[in-house]
């Protein structure tokens, strides 16, 4: 019990240290923080539910209007905000990645962690990020008002794509090195 | 590090928090309904004078917030101007200000004690599960108390690589960063469980005697 509190406390306390680290802007001018880099990494590491679980307490230290976000944002404004879904996302981002490492386990570890990452912190992130935008961009429109696409919505989220592939990588190798050196400290395969 | 609301008092801090979130998500509900420029256009000038009555650094604070935001919504007006639906862009940027606004105005105004407060009287049903109700507010602590520790060792680490070698450590301090977090959450819990733990009481045991 004590420990469940304390890894998921300190991976929590690890997603906000790691918005700290300067944005990196990618070649063309879209800059890349590394807090979703934590979130996949809290799934690969801790496993399913302790990852989601510190997510859930990144969020609610959001909320309660701690700067705990890249840039020192936080409180309630980004959960209503054009970026609301993304945020939410990490939830399942988390979790889908720790699940994904606990289930496939005759594969190596950086491939699951890498397979958990992609499908939990790109696509169904994504989903939830382009969705929640699409709904604040369309919300209250007149019948006759052409709203945007779900395509399009997407087209605008998708340069910072390449960003998070670069961190589902490096999710996969932290993960690797994690379970070549301590192997009991991959909770997620404990 | 500290929280975003503001130190002062002003009339808004008075208002009790659950209120003020009650609130807040009937603004909500009502502004993602309103369609029309005049509506979100009043919206925003509503938020505006009620940040504006907090005093000048609730001003301030918000456009900070609000800073980042600026991009997302440039990108969504010059993509409906190119699509022929200006007022669309607009409407979009109008409602993001005031629904941002309006969130942002009740964390200016309601203190970290008094939300913790709050989680705690939403937490006490937890003990019914089996679950101290103290783990939320034991959380909240733990991490304003190990940003700072992770931070300076990071700080130490990449010193430590500086020192060995000329390139840059790149994602490489991650791992050894984690290694010692893992190590730092177990000595956590030893002190938490010499502490008394986290466990319920059990009825029967403890309750002998009383």
């Amino acid at each position: 019990m004590e420990r469940n509190v304390t890894l998921i406390g300190l991976f929590a306390a690890l997603i906000v240290a790691l918005g700290f680290v300067p944005a990196i802007p990618l070649g063309f001018g879209v800059p890349i923080t590394l807090q979703s880099l934590g979130v996949m990494l809290a799934g690969a590491v801790l496993g399913s539910w302790r990852g989601a679980l510190a997510v859930l307490l990144v969020q609610a230290l959001v909320a309660i209007g701690l700067p705990v976000l890249a840039g020192g944002r936080g409180g309630l404004g980004i959960f209503v905000g054009p970026t609301a879904g993304f945020l939410i996302g990490w939830l399942p981002a988390a979790f889908v990645t720790g699940l994904i490492v606990e289930r496939l386990r005759r594969v190596p570890v950086a491939l699951a962690a890498g397979i958990g990452a992609t499908l939990g912190g790109i696509i169904i992130m994504y989903a939830l990020g382009i969705l929640g935008f699409w709904l604040v961009k369309n919300a209250g429109l007149k019948p006759e008002d052409a709203p945007i696409s779900l395509w399009a919505a997407t087209a605008i989220m998708a340069p910072f794509i390449p960003g998070d592939l670069v961190k589902v990588v490096v999710t996969g190798l932290v993960a690797r090195t994690i379970a070549q050196y301590r192997p009991s400290a991959l909770l997620a395969r404990g | 590090m500290l929280s975003l609301a503001l130190p002062c008092r002003s009339w808004a801090h008075r208002l009790p928090a659950a209120l003020k979130f009650g609130l807040l998500a009937v603004a909500m509900i009502a502004l993602m309904r309103i369609g029309s420029l005049a509506g979100q256009g009043a919206a925003v000038l509503v938020v505006a004078a009620l940040t504006a009555s907090l005093g000048r650094k609730a001003i301030r604070q918000s456009l900070v917030t609000l800073r980042p935001l600026v991009w997302i919504v440039a990108v969504i007006l010059i993509w409906d101007s190119l699509q022929g639906a200006v007022a669309q862009g607009v409407l979009f940027g109008l409602r993001v200000l005031a629904m941002v606004g309006l969130a942002n105005a009740v964390t200016l105004t309601t203190p970290l004690p008094e939300i913790v407060a709050l989680i705690e009287r939403l937490a006490q049903p937890l003990a019914r599960f089996g679950i101290s109700p103290r783990i939320p507010a034991i959380s909240v602590a733990l991490v304003i108390r190990f940003v700072p520790v992770l931070r300076a060792r990071h700080d130490t680490l990449a010193e430590a690589w500086r020192a060995r070698s000329a390139r840059k450590p790149r994602g490489k301090l991650l791992a050894p960063l984690t290694f010692s977090l893992l190590d730092d959450a177990d000595h956590m819990a030893d002190a938490l469980r010499a502490r008394g733990g986290l466990a319920l009481p059990r009825k029967g045991r403890d309750t002998v005697g009383t």
